[in-house]
């Protein structure tokens, strides 16, 4: 049996309220809240976020391949599921493929991946749908969309939904697209894009994906259908056959916003949190085309019942403003700090460095035992030379030793609050801590690590960690 | 292993006045220091046998071919060093070993730095030589670098330790401010000659919190210069000489980076240091012995935590010597009588001879309105680098 073996979600911690954005331009009122990555978060960062979740307690070695699906990578020309494969430390022969170009592409990975396991060329597939999709300040798809990412573990073994049947179909139109090179999101006039698009699409190859599969729209306990707004969903879920009341739920528009290619990949978690054994679940993706899958819920959902990927990042959030988050996307210039300039980063330093950097590894004496970041090869306490196995830093805990919040620092939200974080089971780092509001930062204040970016120069984009409240 | 003390004596100093000079470079701020200093010792530059000159950022790549043409000190040996914050007393320590060891009977130790030509606020920053080109940092630097930013650290658990709220806390520092202004007004060398209150600290903007902008010291240009001889050639040249007792530096393995053994509210570098330079002058009650004393106040909880780690004051409790008024110009055991880096700003490569050259000026009975009565043993206390991770210079000299 082929299916879903583990999901994971990653929702930025900020919200922006759209009546915070009305208030600023006097256009529509617009309720609800979206949610917005921080600045120091991209696609890939998010996308490793939603990975971790979803491998946690699982053995990364079983990884056979991760496949990556977004329209926002941060490069044209590098592949970041490689990135994303040295960030979690995968396998070296582990087959790494980014899934682009369309809101259609988590499903479409998961088409790859399922043939993948299916095939025997794989048994765990490692897949994320990530995006921060931009529209023009002021306009409705700024108001629309929300930044967030999530992931699923496509397996042959112990899987919580087994994936059965799948229906796709391609379709050509200008409705929703974006030229290489420019940063925002367009489309065309609204009711071409509901009535020829989105509404004509979907509801066609559902019942065709049914008719298909042999199954009627009662047989599914929840359709998860993609809908760029709860307005699309509603009359599509209808004339598929399904009640948009009871089985065709879209809850995330009014909290997340459209999150783009993760966004039915969201739902789904969402939709696999409330499920029990023997549910069926379809599940729709649209985006030059459709893809419909048809999924049954196993026994193995109970061992994952506390898991509330979805609920704890929704509950757990902030509220910012749209003066920062334009700031943060770099939609307004603003006058420079007079502090030096950045030094272009170096390609063999960071390769050097994908190991303690991207993957986080300190050391641990096998003399003594002592864990220290970054590498040492002489141990800070025994002194015993190149004794060492490397230890893995991100998936422990710490708390703040001390701290402090530095105005000079350079930063789009400043101050940036700086700490020494001494972790449970040994160690120290110093960090940023991001996702935070300064004035609930304390000595002794647990913490986790989460990935992010650093400085961006000369086409290279720096990641290392920060670490954040726990969430 | 031999002790340094009385075996080199200082014959001429030399500084400018600190601040942003506009109007001097790198080479005119070398200029004025050493030929104050040759002035000082009643020699010129073709007495000097061997030159050692500390610069963190100024005229890098390459300070020391260059220093030979600027002071026509031609065919002589000269080196440049760095040592972080502690360069100046590093090439001042240079130069006595160099005299001590009779490879040369006079030597010049130089400290300069050039900060106010890059058009920013703070020190600068070298993303190379921090290791920052890289994902992951170097041992002892994390990402967004700043000085306050570090130093703050230190205060934030200082008083989560000794239970001092931030208020409390941030008194207790904002005195030590104020009495190094106090006694900048009367030093003409000084950046900045103005008094402030302990008010105007606590309500100056934050730059890194607990610390606000008057709990940090300036960024400033500046040099000075040291004319150093054999002990038994000293009263050729004057009848003042100062000797060297003890010079100690202490390089830390960054435990404030790494290891959870450290808790920010000390600097293990800076008590080693003096241990190691008190054991070297044969001082063995700091607190009584040592006259005076120039530490290295970047910023307020420095100052604070060095009178704790020289033995100045008793573990968790400087505030108590704070309150009495123990370091004040008038008090029983006066810290910073010029200003300190709090007046004078820190051209990086050139505070520690500052330090020294006050300690010389006022055991000459030189130092003007701030003269001190009786000097005796002065300690010079000179911090590289931060908290975390620490380069500590003490050096002590008397009469």
């Amino acid at each position: 049996m082929v299916g879903i073996k583990s999901y994971g979600v990653y929702l930025p911690y900020y919200r922006l309220n759209r009546p915070d954005i009305s208030k600023a331009w006097g256009g529509f009122q617009v309720p609800g809240e979206k949610t917005v990555a921080n600045f120091d978060e991209d696609t890939l960062t998010m996308a490793v976020e939603a990975c971790r979740d979803c491998l946690n307690g699982f053995d990364r070695n079983a990884v056979d391949a991760v496949f990556l699906s977004s329209t926002t990578y941060p490069y044209a020309e590098k592949q970041s599921s490689s990135l994303v494969a040295a960030v979690l430390d995968l396998n070296r022969t582990a087959r790494t493929i980014d899934v682009a170009g369309t809101l259609r592409s988590g499903t479409n990975a998961v088409r790859l991946a399922l043939n993948a396991v299916k095939s025997k060329d794989a048994s765990n597939v490692l897949i994320a749908a990530s995006d921060l999709r931009l529209g023009l300040p002021s306009g409705g798809k700024e108001l629309e969309f929300g930044d967030g990412a999530a992931s699923l573990l496509i397996s042959d073994t112990d899987v919580v939904a087994s994936i059965d049947d799948v229906y796709s179909v391609n379709n050509e139109m200008y409705d929703v697209y974006r030229l290489a090179g420019e940063r925002f999101v367009r489309s065309w006039e609204d009711r071409f894009v509901r009535e020829a698009g989105y509404g004509t699409v979907v509801p066609r190859a559902v019942s065709e994906a049914l008719e298909a599969f042999g199954r009627k729209p009662e047989d599914f306990a929840a359709a998860v259908i993609y809908a760029p707004n709860p307005g699309y969903l509603g009359g599509v879920a209808k004339k598929c056959g399904f009640d948009p009341k009871k089985q065709a739920i879209d809850p995330l528009w009014g909290m997340t916003g459209n999150l783009g290619s993760s966004h039915a990949m969201v739902l789904l978690a969402g939709a696999l949190e409330q499920s029990k054994p023997g549910d069926r679940i379809l599940w729709v993706a649209y985006g030059d085309g459709c893809d419909v899958v048809s999924l049954t819920v196993t026994d193995e959902i109970e061992k994952i019942a506390g898991k509330r990927s979805v609920q704890r990042m929704l509950e757990s959030k902030s509220v910012t403003t749209y003066q920062k988050y334009l700031r943060w996307r770099e939609l307004i210039a603003v006058e420079p700090p007079m502090r030096p300039r950045t030094e272009p980063a170096s390609a063999p330093a960071l390769y050097r460095d994908r190991k303690c950097g991207l993957a986080l590894y300190g050391s641990k004496c096998t003399k003594c035992g002592t864990v220290q970041y970054p590498v040492q090869r002489i141990c800070m306490e025994c002194r015993s030379k190149d004794e060492f196995e490397y230890y893995a830093f991100a998936d422990k805990k710490g708390k703040i030793v001390t701290f402090s919040h530095d105005n000079l620092a350079v930063s789009p939200d400043p101050p940036t609050t700086l700490a020494a974080v001494d972790f449970e089971e040994g160690g120290r780092i110093m960090m940023d801590v991001t996702d935070r509001n300064p004035s609930d930062i304390k000595v002794g204040m647990p913490l986790e690590m989460t990935f992010r970016k650093f400085r961006q120069t000369e086409g290279v984009q720096v990641y290392w960690w920060k670490s954040r409240p726990i969430r | 292993m031999e002790s340094i003390k009385d075996k080199v004596a200082i014959v001429g100093m030399g500084c400018t006045k600190f601040g942003e000079n506009w109007d001097k470079s790198f080479d005119d701020m070398v200029v004025d220091a050493v030929y104050e200093a040759y002035e000082d010792a009643g020699i010129d530059s073709d007495d000097v046998q061997a030159v050692w000159i500390g610069s963190y950022w100024s005229n890098l790549p390459a300070p020391s071919q260059p220093l030979a043409t600027t002071l026509k000190l031609d065919y002589k040996p000269i080196t440049r060093l760095e040592n972080m914050c502690a360069t100046a007393s590093d090439a001042f320590r240079n130069a006595a070993y160099a005299v001590a060891s009779g490879a040369c009977d006079i030597a010049l130790a130089i400290g300069a730095e050039k900060l106010k030509d890059s058009g920013y606020s703070g020190l600068p920053t070298d993303d190379i030589a921090m290791g920052l080109v890289s994902t992951a940092p170097n041992t002892f630097r994390s990402r967004n670098f700043t000085a306050p930013g570090h130093f703050a650290m230190m205060a934030t658990s200082y008083f989560n330790r000794y239970g001092l709220d931030p208020d409390e806390g941030r008194t207790m520092l904002a005195k030590i401010m104020a009495k190094n202004h106090r006694n900048g007004t009367m030093s003409p060398k000084a950046h900045f000659r103005r008094e402030i209150t302990v008010e105007q600290v606590l309500k100056a903007p934050m730059i890194a919190w607990p610390l606000g902008l008057l709990d940090c010291c300036g960024v400033s240009d500046g040099a000075a210069a040291a004319v150093l001889v054999r002990k038994d050639m000293a009263k050729n040249f004057r009848p003042d000489p100062v000797y060297i007792k003890a010079l100690q530096i202490a390089v830390g393995p960054s435990a404030g980076y790494m290891n959870p053994k450290n808790d920010w509210t000390s600097v293990e570098e800076t008590f080693r240091a003096g241990q190691a330079a008190y054991a070297e002058a044969g001082v063995t009650n700091p607190r009584e012995e040592i006259t005076m004393a120039e530490v290295h106040d970047c910023f307020s909880i420095t100052e604070a935590i060095i009178y704790e780690d020289l033995l100045f004051s008793q573990r968790g409790r400087c505030k108590e010597d704070i309150d009495a008024g123990t370091f004040e110009i008038d008090g029983s055991l006066p810290v910073n009588m010029d200003g300190g880096l709090k007046c004078f700003g820190h051209p990086i490569g050139a505070t520690g001879l500052r330090m020294i050259y006050e300690l010389y000026k006022q055991i000459q009975g030189k130092a003007g309105p701030r003269q001190l009565k009786n000097p005796g043993l002065g300690l010079a206390h000179n911090l590289g680098g931060t908290p975390g991770g620490a380069t500590i210079a003490v050096s002590i000299v008397g009469p």
